[in-house]
């Protein structure tokens, strides 16, 4: 691919579809024994969404290699029905539903974080957080392993990307001064090491409970303040907007 | 860099100049305090190369960090005393001299392989091997960690698969047929992460050591073994030929900075 950037100047690569070969990667993947997790979460308007991404998930996500999916959501009688590849399993863990979705939003971090430390680590090697609101078209493969993961935001290609970035809160925990990112991520589609998000969910999860504390909410929540980790914290590889396309766009 | 390939098809870095920007993989390495090994083989007529390596190495190498330099050789007394940069040492390590050169150079990988056992696995984090007969002319910073890497031969990055002078009898444990082999990489530069350089060296001194039991001696020694490992075991980063230069070659376009060469010598003198 030479219409793309394929390295950062961090030298992480950021994967493009013809920048890798699935074969080698998928047999170092093998070599190692590997089990990757996909959290994702489904409550109140967005149960709905559930069958369709359990099913594509199932079909394109690191298909024929052991995923755990872990489901949290409000309404766990809708998924009792799923069948899943033989490789796979799929834990529905029931939450409590809040009011307004910003609200669920702020809680996920924490909610992954303590479900990392208190059980996810002993059960996977790698975790990805996935919005269940979208639906897989083609084979996510082995190339998204790395320690820390990013998607990078459809919105990157879009004339002004620096808007949506910006935070006109300063006050923020999430606040960037301006000129200083490196690209924008998607809070849609992250992952890596399960030691790697434990400490990326924690950092968030503080981030969101200060600005709560002082009144202040991120322009877009977590997503704001994974973006604010990241500057500090490069991710080792990075997914090109492939990987996680807006529609909204 | 559009004109030369930046990522394996394992999703591996290649590192050229233009592709990384220092000050951002200094802000990220700096704060972890690492101390860096660096191991030679000064060893017969070869201590006359240390003085000038670590002289460009001081000026170079991993500027800025905790560096260790472990000088293996037969005769230490050789070596000569070296004003460092603060938080550099200099280690002698004596070593046993073999009767040819290659033996020499196959033995490298079992000596560094028991060093590490012993010694720098408990005081480096990154290791790498290189040749003394070489100098350094430009900065070789933290681009170049990694878990574990290899760089290419720049004689041939340009080169097609088929002319890799791979070792091609399927008797040697270095064996690699034709049609396979992703990239040549050189002999006189390896490393990574010090458990990461312990299990290679320890491959390589092993199949090295079946060859010697079925008495033969691959193309290239060491470096031939080198190359079989790293087609089974990728390296996870990968540097351009500017880290490991010949200047009796002439420089081409793709080679914006030679930052590590070979001294000019005398082969068949140096090597009596």
């Amino acid at each position: 691919r030479r219409d793309v950037l394929v390295l950062t100047p961090w030298l992480a690569p950021i994967v493009w579809e013809g920048t890798f070969s699935r074969d080698i990667l998928d047999a170092q993947y093998v070599q190692k024994n590997l089990v990757t997790g996909v959290v994702t979460f489904a409550v109140e308007k967005y149960v709905p969404f559930i069958e369709g991404f359990m099913r594509s998930a199932d079909k394109y996500f690191l298909a024929g290699h052991p995923v755990n999916f872990y489901l949290f959501t409000d309404n766990p009688e809708k998924v009792s029905h799923l069948q899943m590849a033989p490789e796979n399993h799929l834990f529905v863990i029931p939450v409590q539903n809040h009011s307004g979705w910003q609200d669920i939003s702020t809680s996920r971090m924490e909610i992954v974080s303590t479900y990392i430390h208190s059980r996810f680590q002993h059960e996977v090697d790698y975790l990805y957080s996935m919005d269940i609101n979208v639906q897989l078209l083609a084979h996510i493969g082995v190339e998204i392993i790395d320690a820390l993961v990013a998607t990078i935001s459809s919105w990157q290609f879009t004339p002004h990307p620096e808007d949506k970035a910006s935070e006109p809160r300063p006050e923020s925990q999430a606040a960037i001064p301006e000129g200083e990112w490196d690209f924008y991520y998607t809070a849609s589609f992250y992952g890596g090491s399960v030691s790697e998000v434990y400490k990326l969910t924690r950092a968030c999860s503080e981030g969101l409970m200060e600005d709560r504390e002082n009144g202040i909410e991120a322009r877009w929540q977590d997503e704001s303040h994974l973006n604010k980790y990241l500057l500090h914290h490069k991710p080792t590889r990075l997914l090109s907007p492939e990987y996680y396309w807006d529609a909204e766009l | 860099r559009q004109d030369v390939l930046t990522v394996t098809p394992w999703l591996a870095p290649i590192v050229w100049e233009g592709t990384f920007n220092p000050e951002i993989l200094d802000s990220a390495y700096k704060p972890l305090n690492l101390t860096i090994g660096v191991t030679v083989f000064a060893v017969g007529k070869y201590t006359r190369f240390v003085r000038h390596f670590l002289q460009s190495a001081e000026q170079h190498f991993m500027r800025g960090y905790r560096v260790i330099y472990y000088i293996f050789t037969d005769s230490p007394e050789a070596i000569p005393q070296a004003q460092l940069q603060p938080g550099r040492r200099l280690v002698t390590v004596p070593i046993q001299k073999y009767p040819s050169w290659q033996e020499i150079s196959m033995r490298r990988m079992e000596a560094i392989n028991r060093h590490v056992a012993e010694v720098s696995h408990g005081e480096v984090q990154y290791l790498f091997c290189l040749d003394v007969d070489m100098v350094f002319h430009n900065p070789w910073g933290p681009e170049t960690l990694g878990d574990m890497v290899a760089a290419i031969h720049p004689g041939y990055f340009k080169v097609p698969r088929e002319q890799f002078p791979y070792e091609r009898r399927s008797s040697s444990a270095a064996f690699i047929p034709e049609g396979e082999g992703d990239f040549y990489y050189g002999g006189a530069v390896f490393g990574g992460l010090v458990r990461k350089v312990y299990e290679f060296t320890k491959t390589c001194h092993m199949t090295i050591l079946a060859d010697k039991a079925n008495g033969i001696m691959a193309a290239w020694q060491e470096e031939s073994h080198l190359n079989r490992h790293f087609l089974s075991h990728k390296p996870s980063k990968l540097l351009s030929p500017e880290y490991m230069w010949d200047d009796k070659k002439p420089k081409p376009p793709e080679i914006r900075l030679i930052r590590f060469s070979s001294v000019v010598k005398n082969y068949k003198e140096v090597r009596d």
